[in-house]
């Protein structure tokens, strides 16, 4: 009951969370949204009436014309409820159903590279690379993390330790995407080894695209991993250390249980729970991260279009994309609690 | 003050916090340094193209010359080393010589003289240089335009100009080889007998003759194009990289230690206050803090500096806003645990007011934890302004670490191999955040032992 009941509070704070940011986003960029609807509008207007030849011949004159123009354009504003202004709740909360139910529609500027320029299918199409970059980074962080943490929290005071720690601590004050132009810098400028721009230059439609992905692949995710596995590291070794300090593990010293089998066997399983919901966590902390990331390695994932929406103001893109990753965000977040709770059987008694 | 010499003497205890404490204390140094000589026009001019005209497009960093075994020349940009004025009845003519003693193994890519003068009539402007060999060659005679009034006047003499050209022609009987197609500073700096860098001093002069008896030259300037400069280098924008890295260091420590301090202050006086009063009041600020806490910080940082504005105090504010929650938890938990100890619970029932025994009793006690915080979260301040700034998004008027990595990457910096606009601003990112980390871990296991 305690489980259920803790997994409910957070569950209705992280929808509340989804619902902040959403209203916020919207209260952030709504009265330029609504001038850039409002554009498109009259545009859409303009072009079906002087497309329609019939009609056109109708007017005697210019100001007659202009006259209907601008008569039908404030009936279709007015049919489309943009006649109030955009912070009444109304016209809020109509958008934010619609975001709701994933209904973004159209981008201003950006398109897919099919084509589309529905907000949803841009998203689609960048959101599995974000994911593909990302994920393999993390799990590859973590399984050398794991390996070296574990490593030096068994052997607290030796030189691995202590490089360990030391490797943490310098390798977390660099700022990613300067160690990235220095990647670039070294294997892409001085031994031409990967290329520059993470982008494939052949289209997605060829059948060689996925190798030519992997390929441009490569260079950031040495990078994210060089970066991220330091703290790794620390982290898994932090928790090692209080394990080996367990009665069950001094014992099975005692009757000579072999110390690689301890650590690797024993320890580790005791130090699941934290380390899993790190791991969550830090897969949905590097989709936030993913934005500066891939705007240097030019990387065609969910970061680029956000920063490339962010640079030409497609507000609709804007407002899909940090939707979409707070969604993720939250989404890891409620899936750490629910492990934690799963695995740590105190949070049940709270 | 106990406390802050207990910490003071940790600090300088540990190797770590002794590097940390050093570093500090060099960044505040060169803080100091930049703030009282370098002049506040430099950085206000940061991005004034035509105050920087004279400096070279992305030269090297002079020191690379040490590495080198035939030496990149430096770009130079002389004041006149003497004026000599001679005052007739009805007329005067003012001397200018600069000189330079040209040791580098590759020709100048340019000189270019740069002079105001105020006159009236039309003086006549002749220039010439004396070389090491002991030639002269006269390069220019120029009348300037007439003026009516005695007016200012500047100008400046482009080694690519076409009477310079014409006048080098004429002394193409002195040169071995065919000075034709040459261009001008590659035959001034040659030897006669070959194409070659003639080392040794030269000596330019410049000279105005005029009827008018009271005119005047100053600012004069003669810059010897040159592929290194100075200590970083320059930029594509012909900035002077290392003035932007010196203003780039006080601006980095007053955005790390503001939104440091102001957001681990009010983190620490919320969580406290949430844990001290408990119950309800604890309950719904701690949700409050919940949601500020999963709200996802960079993309908010974005829109807002989008939407809002870039200036560079709004972006601090921002970064306070998310800066608090953290803290707040953890103070919130130490505070349950103080709240329960005899002396906090004797000054309760000794009737002080509740904010009272918050800012007496209990905060003193998380001190030492806050100035770690205070010092630990200083880095991912500076970081993440730099990472708006990368992006485009900072305060372009200042010149920030962030703000000169945008630029490089914003001209392919890393892709053209121009290591000298990429690599210190990195750096010094780094070492500013390294200070503040060491610092903070020499303060966080003082915290521990106690």
């Amino acid at each position: 009951m305690g489980l259920r009941r803790y997994l409910a509070t957070r569950g209705i704070i992280l929808f509340c969370v989804l619902m902040t940011t959403l209203l916020l986003t919207i209260m952030l960029v709504g009265s330029n949204m609504d001038v850039i609807l409002k554009k498109g509008v009259s545009i859409q207007v303009r072009s079906e009436i002087t497309e329609n030849r019939a009609l056109m011949g109708s007017f005697k004159d210019t100001k007659e014309l202009d006259q209907f123009i601008q008569n039908s354009i404030d009936n279709r504003i007015k049919a489309l409820g943009l006649d109030s202004p955009w912070y009444s709740p109304n016209r809020i909360g109509l958008s934010m159903y619609k975001i709701i139910t994933l209904d973004f529609g159209h981008a201003t500027f950006l398109s897919s590279d099919s084509g589309s320029s529905k907000v949803s299918d841009i998203i689609l199409e960048k959101m599995p690379r974000t994911v593909l970059l990302f994920t393999t980074a993390t799990i590859i962080i973590s399984m050398i993390g794991i390996f070296l943490g574990a490593l030096a929290g068994s052997r607290t005071g030796s030189k691995i330790d202590k490089a360990t720690s030391a490797f943490a601590v310098i390798s977390g004050s660099f700022p990613v995407w300067w160690i990235g132009m220095m990647m670039i810098f070294v294997f892409s400028f001085t031994l031409h080894l990967f290329p520059a721009r993470a982008t494939p230059l052949i289209s997605p439609s060829d059948p060689g695209y996925i190798p030519a992905l992997l390929y441009h692949m490569a260079l950031p995710l040495i990078t994210i991993i060089l970066i991220g596995f330091g703290t790794w590291a620390y982290l898994v070794r932090n928790f090692m250390v209080n394990v080996m300090q367990e009665d069950f593990v001094t014992v099975k010293k005692t009757i000579g249980v072999a110390q690689r089998k301890i650590v690797f066997q024993s320890a580790l399983k005791n130090v699941a729970p934290p380390i899993i919901t790190v791991l969550a966590l830090s897969l949905s902390g590097s989709l936030g991260g993913a934005i500066i990331t891939e705007a240097v390695f030019d990387w065609p994932g969910m970061g680029r279009l956000y920063f490339e929406a962010i640079s030409v103001m497609d507000l609709p893109v804007i407002i899909g994309a940090t939707y979409v990753l707070t969604a993720f965000f939250l989404i890891s977040i409620f899936v750490s609690d629910l492990l934690y709770g799963y695995l740590d059987p105190r949070i049940k008694t709270v | 003050m106990g406390l802050f010499n207990d910490l003071s003497a940790n600090v300088l205890k540990s190797r770590v916090g002794i590097t940390g404490a050093g570093i500090l204390l060099c960044l505040v140094l060169v803080s100091a340094f930049t703030i009282i000589f370098i002049p506040l026009d430099t950085y206000k001019q940061w991005n004034n193209p035509s105050s920087w005209t004279l400096f070279p497009k992305s030269a090297l960093p002079s020191w690379v010359n040490i590495f080198l075994a035939k030496k990149i020349p430096e770009h130079q940009i002389l004041d006149n080393t003497s004026t000599t004025v001679q005052t007739g009845d009805n007329a005067r003519k003012i001397m200018q010589s600069f000189e330079t003693d040209y040791a580098f193994d590759y020709f100048p890519s340019d000189f270019i003289y740069q002079y105001t003068a105020k006159y009236q009539g039309t003086p006549v402007l002749e220039f010439d240089v004396t070389r090491p060999d002991g030639m002269t060659l006269h390069l220019l005679s120029y009348s300037l335009p007439n003026l009516k009034s005695r007016t200012v006047f500047s100008d400046k003499v482009f080694s690519t100009n076409e009477s310079i050209r014409k006048n080098i022609l004429l002394a193409s009987d002195r040169f071995a080889f065919s000075i034709v197609s040459m261009p001008v500073e590659e035959v001034v700096f040659s030897k006669t007998d070959a194409h070659e860098v003639l080392k040794g001093k030269y000596t330019f002069v410049a000279k105005i003759s005029t009827t008018d008896a009271q005119s005047i030259m100053d600012d004069s300037k003669l810059i010897i194009g040159g592929k290194v400069f100075g200590l970083i280098g320059t930029d594509e924008q012909r900035r002077d990289l290392a003035i932007g890295l010196l203003w780039g260091t006080p601006l980095a420590l007053f955005i790390g230690i503001t939104v440091s301090v102001v957001s681990v202050v009010s983190g620490l006086v919320y969580g406290v206050f949430a844990g001290y009063k408990g119950g309800k009041t604890d309950e719904s600020m701690m949700r409050f803090n919940d949601i500020i806490y999963a709200l996802p910080a960079l993309p908010f940082l974005i829109i807002l500096a989008v939407t809002i504005s870039n200036s560079i105090f709004l972006m601090i504010g921002f970064l306070m806003i998310f800066g608090w929650v953290g803290i707040a938890k953890v103070s919130r938990s130490m505070a349950l645990q103080i709240k329960n100890r005899q002396f906090v619970e004797a000054s309760k029932a000794m009737g002080q007011k509740s904010s009272k025994i918050i800012f007496k009793h209990i905060i003193p006690q998380i001190m030492p934890y806050a100035l770690a915080s205070i010092a630990i979260s200083v880095p991912a301040a500076i970081t993440t302004e730099a990472g708006l700034s990368f992006l485009g998004l900072g305060d372009p008027s200042f010149p920030t670490w962030g703000q000169i990595l945008h630029d490089a990457s914003k001209h392919g910096a890393v892709t053209r191999g121009l290591w000298w606009w990429v690599i210190p601003p990195g750096i010094m990112i780094t070492i500013t955040g390294l200070a503040f980390v060491f610092v903070g871990n020499s303060l966080d296991t003082f915290r521990i032992k106690r």
